[in-house]
């Protein structure tokens, strides 16, 4: 299609700083966005995210570093000169137009000739579904049409980038899962990179092809969903995708990838390092993966044995959390799924049980 | 007999004394207008007692040469003043809701200084402030009426300023960055998008302006030279030689034109209100 090979990145940020007054929101990002994928910046609040978005489109300059799109340096391009379209968190969606008009203002304001406006706008209605709709106000739109109009306004102007800044954060949980569905569906259809911004780990693991955890300012992790749920490098990463069971341990010896750790209650063990620079740090384990037993224990062989009582149970219908105390007191949680209609349930509060954990499925992360 | 609900504290319609109070006070405040309707229509030159119906003070009123150009002159002033008054207020809304500058809180403090002002301070302010830059009266025609349009743009554009800055307090500023993110310009911007959110705060602010230098006495009385006369000013000279239903029907004409201006203002303000609800 162009010239540029497909390996270069659509987006790329050479160690970007962002300060607004003393603070620093973007802390020497350097970051590196593949084309058609679906990238999501992922963090809890005033992590930077945004800011890094709202860079992108042209709305924050930064303080230091350069932001490049395609290849080509943003630093004096306008908002209205980038090939870059954005969804606003409020949607933004035009109040005195109608929904066909709010669509064609974007081809409208820059020219484009008349006769190709109308069936392009017909086009990108029809995209994100919402077909008869054309001459309705906003007013006359639910949540989720409204942002619907929001999508087709900028996906008809054929950007290099989407972006989407807390897209789905208020729409209600059904149809949030709709939109989620919707949007993978889109970007497959018609081929743009999509960048989304949300503090929703769900969200972010149920759509994107990768993923950036950041906190402060800096990106912690660059993964895939599965390899950031399965190998987080960092403790934080860890605690804020998905649940985590940590044990603070001492590193007794490095081998290749591998580590000897002694933690308590777990006893010396060799378990995967999360990356070549993790020396130190915590064990990890997800909580899914822990074996609950509550009659004679009758272990696996390989793996380890920790006692513990139930504290309390959270019941959600398809899984229940188990809440856990160990025997030093350290608080756990397991996840069970509920199989069987037909069980016995939980057991109560106080009953004792066997926790079986195998080693491979710890993890030593950096702190 | 069926026990009566004692009187809560907001029931002010069931408390006798109230409802009178609430007589009282409507016709203190409205039988004198009735009553100058009403004797407009009076077949009686005195007019102090009834007589008999007569729409005569009209045709005659219409046929008063000097009170059709005072009223002409009326209509000119408070265009012209309405139009530069909207457009001075709405600006200086924009740019207090828009801008962080060193003196804003000054400035946003003086925008509302002409609003509780005493008229009567401001026509002796702007007389002397004429007289001392040489802008009196002395032109010629359309000329004479530019110190009294300037006299009501500066106590009218404040209170543009007002409408326009509560409408846009609801204005959400994603907006302005969706269009400019959608490729248009800061001029396109502003008429496509800004402009059309603050409209009906213009056009309530503009009517409000209207309606303030239509009848505006105190401030014209000493900005006017002695040549040009507005419409409330020759109704005042007329009321001086006696009051004949003339200044009557002159006075039912201006206040109708005044209601229609303030309905229409209080129309359009509606939609606003409803939009801040739903925000």
């Amino acid at each position: 299609m162009t010239e540029t090979p497909a390996q270069t990145p659509i987006v790329t940020f050479e160690n970007v700083t962002k300060s607004f007054g003393r603070t620093k929101a973007v802390d020497g990002v350097s970051l590196a966005i593949p084309r058609n994928a679906f990238f999501a910046l992922l963090g809890p609040s005033g992590c930077g995210k945004t800011t890094l978005l709202r860079m992108l489109g042209g709305f924050e300059h930064p303080t230091s570093g350069r932001v490049l799109i395609d290849g080509e340096d943003m630093a004096d391009v306008p908002p209205n000169r980038r090939q870059v379209n954005m969804v606003f968190q409020s949607y933004a969606v035009f109040p005195h137009m109608t929904v066909a008009e709010n669509v064609a203002y974007g081809l409208k304001v820059t020219s484009v000739p008349r006769a190709e406006i109308g069936p392009r706008v017909e086009e990108a209605i029809a995209m994100v579904r919402l077909d008869g709709m054309a001459a309705r106000k906003p007013d006359q739109l639910s949540g989720g049409q409204r942002q619907r109009v929001a999508l087709a306004r900028a996906l008809v102007k054929r950007p290099k980038l989407l972006l989407l800044d807390e897209p789905l954060s208020a729409l209600d949980k059904k149809l949030r899962e709709e939109m989620q569905l919707e949007l993978v569906r889109l970007q497959t259809e018609v081929g743009i990179t999509f960048i989304i911004v949300t503090h929703d780990q769900e969200e972010a693991l149920g759509m994107a092809s990768d993923i950036a955890v950041m906190k402060e300012g800096r990106i912690l992790q660059i993964a895939p969903p599965r390899q950031l749920y399965e190998h987080p490098t960092r403790r934080f990463v860890a605690e804020f995708i998905g649940a985590s069971n940590s044990f603070e341990c001492e590193v007794l010896g490095i081998e290749g990838g591998m580590a000897r750790v002694r933690a308590p209650l777990l006893g010396e063990l060799k378990v995967e390092r999360a990356a070549a620079d993790v020396r130190a740090g915590t064990l990890i384990v997800r909580p899914e993966k822990m074996r609950m037993d509550f009659s004679s224990p009758d272990p696996d062989p390989g793996e380890v044995l920790v006692r513990a009582v139930i504290d309390q149970i959270a019941y959600f219908g398809d899984l229940s959390i188990v809440y856990l105390t160990a025997e030093d007191g350290r608080r756990l949680q397991c996840s069970r799924y509920n199989v069987n209609r037909i069980d016995k349930g939980d057991p109560p509060p106080g009953t004792p049980c066997t926790i079986g954990i195998h080693p491979e499925d710890l993890l030593l992360v950096g702190d | 007999m069926a026990r009566r609900e004692p009187i809560g504290p907001l029931d002010y319609t069931r408390r006798l004394w109230l409802r009178l109070w609430l007589v009282a006070v409507c016709i203190f405040l409205y039988a004198p207008i009735v009553i100058l309707v009403v004797f407009s229509f009076n077949d009686s030159k005195r007019n102090i007692v009834w007589q008999g119906f007569t729409t005569d003070y009209y045709v005659k009123a219409a046929e008063n040469a000097s009170l059709i150009e005072a009223f002409a002159n009326s209509l000119v002033i408070a265009l012209v003043s309405t139009v530069i008054s909207t457009v001075v207020g709405a600006l200086m809304a924009l740019a207090l809701w828009r801008f962080r500058f060193p003196g804003k809180p000054g400035l946003d403090g003086a925008v509302a200084l002409p609003i509780v002002i005493p008229e009567i301070c401001m026509g002796v302010a702007l007389l002397v402030f004429f007289n001392r830059v040489g802008l009196s009266s002395a032109f010629a025609y359309p000329f004479s009426l530019l110190p009294i349009i300037i006299g009501h743009v500066a106590f009218s554009f404040p209170f543009v300023c007002v409408v326009v800055r509560a409408r846009m307090a609801g204005f959400d500023r994603s907006l302005e960055e969706a269009s400019k993110d959608l490729g248009a310009s800061e001029w396109q911007t502003f008429w496509n998008i800004t402009v059309p959110f603050m409209k009906p705060g213009l056009i309530a602010g503009g009517l409000l302006a209207m309606t303030l230098s239509l009848d505006d006495f105190v401030i014209t009385f000493f900005t006017a030279g002695p040549g040009t006369l507005t419409f409330p000013v020759q109704v005042y000279s007329m009321v001086r030689f006696g009051a004949t239903p003339e200044v009557n029907a002159a006075s039912t004409i201006l206040i109708v034109v005044t209601v229609i201006l303030t309905v229409i203002a209080l129309r359009l303000q509606r939609p606003e209100k409803e939009a801040a609800k739903l925000a």
